[in-house]
């Protein structure tokens, strides 16, 4: 099975190109913030020296959010038209899983991490198992100290993962003492590498048509419109004319 | 059928209209789905950019694949993928772009980079070839300029809003008057009932270049409202939009006039959302009538943003060796040349 990975959801960009779990070709960037330039260039240089021609591949895996709005859309539409155009299948797993999968000690929780500014998080727990990390909290949107709250009912070592982690470090420590975990240099970035082999266990998305980012957020205009009008919403706002 | 024929896949998303055409020879329409978002940016009376970008990406597939379905062609068919890479809103022509790039390279196809404005256009190229020299008035909710090409393939900008869009100025008076987005339309229709009694400016109509503004009407128009409102007093609605309208048109007339002066086109393009607009094509028909000069509007069901008007100008760029490669990013604030300035 020839696999392209990728997770463009924060600043990292990362693509990878797979073989089963054979890793024929990956790259990273953390220099750059264009993904929707280096993206599809990056991909079609490493599909290239992996030796395949797009039509080789069987499967697309992507991170599909939480993340930036921007970065999330650059992938999930690479995935989704790539899946569609191609007839191949699709995958799409969270931005928070996938940099959990950086952490490998079974029974071990983690807490990927997102910075989304004002001391608000993009967050979720996970556990590591021998088939992958398993959601223990869901990936939500949350203030930080909403999310403390949350964690305080687990008496036990906590990873936080993703380079934002940085951001909350001194509060982290502070407040968990020593069940604050983190990790080190590029276990804090997406890996596409082993976004794509944990995505070729899952099962493909089933309506290509209707994959979008996990944005884990209305837009501004829309929840200030949905207060004003409560329980309105529902119909579809898009048509073909 | 290949390399005899051009057939090309064509997507728009530059605002708020997914929109994805197949163009045969630059002159067929096989097929050219619009999807649009209007009913949702009315909750809010304008586009807000998120939002549409959010639109783009649960459509673009659907469009993609109506496209390619109703056209009754498939990817082996096809000799380009050509894509708008701006002017427009920078999430939205992401979508587009990034979409653009995965079926190029995923069938090995070239890839074709369209200026919007360009595409606007074209739209004029399906009922008959543009004829050249040609000066075209694009005029839209973003964009109001002067056009000049000299042959085919050459676009210099001879002129363009200073501030606001003259679509973009509908919008804003139609708020006061309680038209939701888009108002011009309607205040269109309004323009046509009533008359020009309130004088509004015509900025910079007697200047000696090919600028525009249209922020003082909105402001003049807006005062004029609201004074009437401190007073209690009430003003004929139709009257407003009369005045108003009279006014637009006599700034974009009267410059594309000037314009003509200048730059003696063989064909003169209406284009552009606002190319829909009546009382602006009938004006435009009373003065070029004057004129030895084509006058070629856009087909009204092209005169929104569409995907088939971007593969219509990408079949004539692409003999003109316009080329992308996975590298092309959105360019929200693409321009034309500029026309050399004459001395003065």
């Amino acid at each position: 099975m020839k696999v392209l990975a990728l997770d463009t959801s924060n600043r990292p960009l990362s693509v990878s190109v797979l073989n089963y779990d054979k890793v024929l070709a990956t790259t990273t960037i953390t220099t750059q913030r264009k993904h929707a330039a280096y993206a599809m260039q990056t991909i079609e240089d490493l599909v290239k020296v992996a030796k395949l021609k797009p039509s080789d591949l069987d499967r697309v895996v992507v991170a599909q959010g939480p993340g930036s709005y921007t970065g999330l859309r650059v992938a999930v539409t690479i995935g989704k038209v790539l899946s569609d155009t191609l007839k191949i299948d699709l995958v799409g797993i969270s931005s928070l899983l996938a940099l959990s999968l950086n952490v490998e000690k079974e029974g071990q929780l983690v807490a990927p991490t997102f910075d989304a500014r004002n001391d608000i998080l993009f967050t979720g727990l996970y556990r590591i198992t021998s088939n992958g990390p398993k959601s223990v909290l869901p990936d939500q949107h949350i203030s930080f100290e909403e999310w403390l709250k949350q964690l305080d009912q687990f008496d036990e070592s906590i990873v936080f993962v993703g380079e934002d982690v940085a951001n909350f470090k001194a509060r982290l420590q502070a407040h968990f003492g020593t069940n604050f975990k983190s990790v080190v240099g590029i276990d804090n970035l997406p890996q596409a590498a082993r976004i794509g082999i944990y995505g070729e266990q899952q099962r493909p998305v089933s309506d290509i048509d209707t994959f979008v980012p996990d944005y884990l957020r209305l837009t501004q205009a829309e929840s200030d419109w949905q207060k004003l009008h409560p329980g309105e919403g529902h119909e579809s706002y898009v048509e073909q004319v | 059928m290949k390399n005899e024929n051009s057939l090309i896949l064509s997507f728009e998303t530059s605002c708020d209209e997914t929109s994805v055409a197949v163009i045969k020879n630059g002159k067929e329409i096989l097929s050219n789905i619009v999807a649009t978002q209007i009913k949702s940016h009315q909750r809010f009376g304008g586009v807000v950019p998120e939002v549409a970008s959010r639109h783009h990406i649960e459509q673009i597939t659907i469009c993609l694949n109506d496209a390619l379905q109703k056209a009754g062609v498939t990817y082996s068919d096809l000799t380009g993928v050509a894509i708008t890479y701006g002017p427009g809103l920078v999430g939205s022509l992401l979508v587009g772009i990034t979409a653009a790039k995965v079926v190029a390279w995923a069938h090995q196809l070239p890839l074709i980079p369209v200026n919007h404005i360009a595409g606007h256009i074209y739209a004029t190229n399906f009922d008959h070839p543009i004829e050249f020299p040609a000066l075209a008035l694009v005029v839209s909710g973003g964009h109001t300029e002067l056009v000049w090409m000299p042959k085919e393939g050459e676009f210099k900008i001879i002129g363009e809003t200073r501030d606001d869009a003259a679509g973009e100025t509908y919008d804003k008076i139609g708020r006061v008057l309680g038209i939701n987005y888009p108002a011009g339309p309607q205040v269109d229709q309004m323009a046509h009932l009533g008359h020009d009694t309130f004088a509004f400016p015509r900025a910079m109509e007697k200047n000696d270049n090919f600028d525009f503004s249209f922020s003082g009407l909105k402001s003049a128009f807006i005062n004029t409202v609201h004074h009437a409102d401190q007073i209690n007093a009430t003003l004929d609605k139709n009257d407003l939009a009369t005045s108003f309208q009279q006014a637009v048109i006599d700034v974009l007339v009267s410059k594309a006039m000037r314009a003509l002066d200048k730059y003696p086109a063989k064909e003169f393009i209406l284009a552009g959302g606002v190319a829909a607009n009546r009382g602006l094509r009938e004006r435009l028909d009373q003065e070029l009538e004057k004129r030895d000069v084509e006058f070629v509007k856009a087909p009204l069901k092209l005169c929104g943003d569409n995907a088939a008007m971007i593969g219509a100008a990408a079949e004539m760029l692409q003999r003109h060796g316009a080329k992308a490669d996975m590298s092309l990013n959105a360019n929200p604030g693409l321009e034309f040349e500029w026309a050399e300035n004459e001395e003065e």
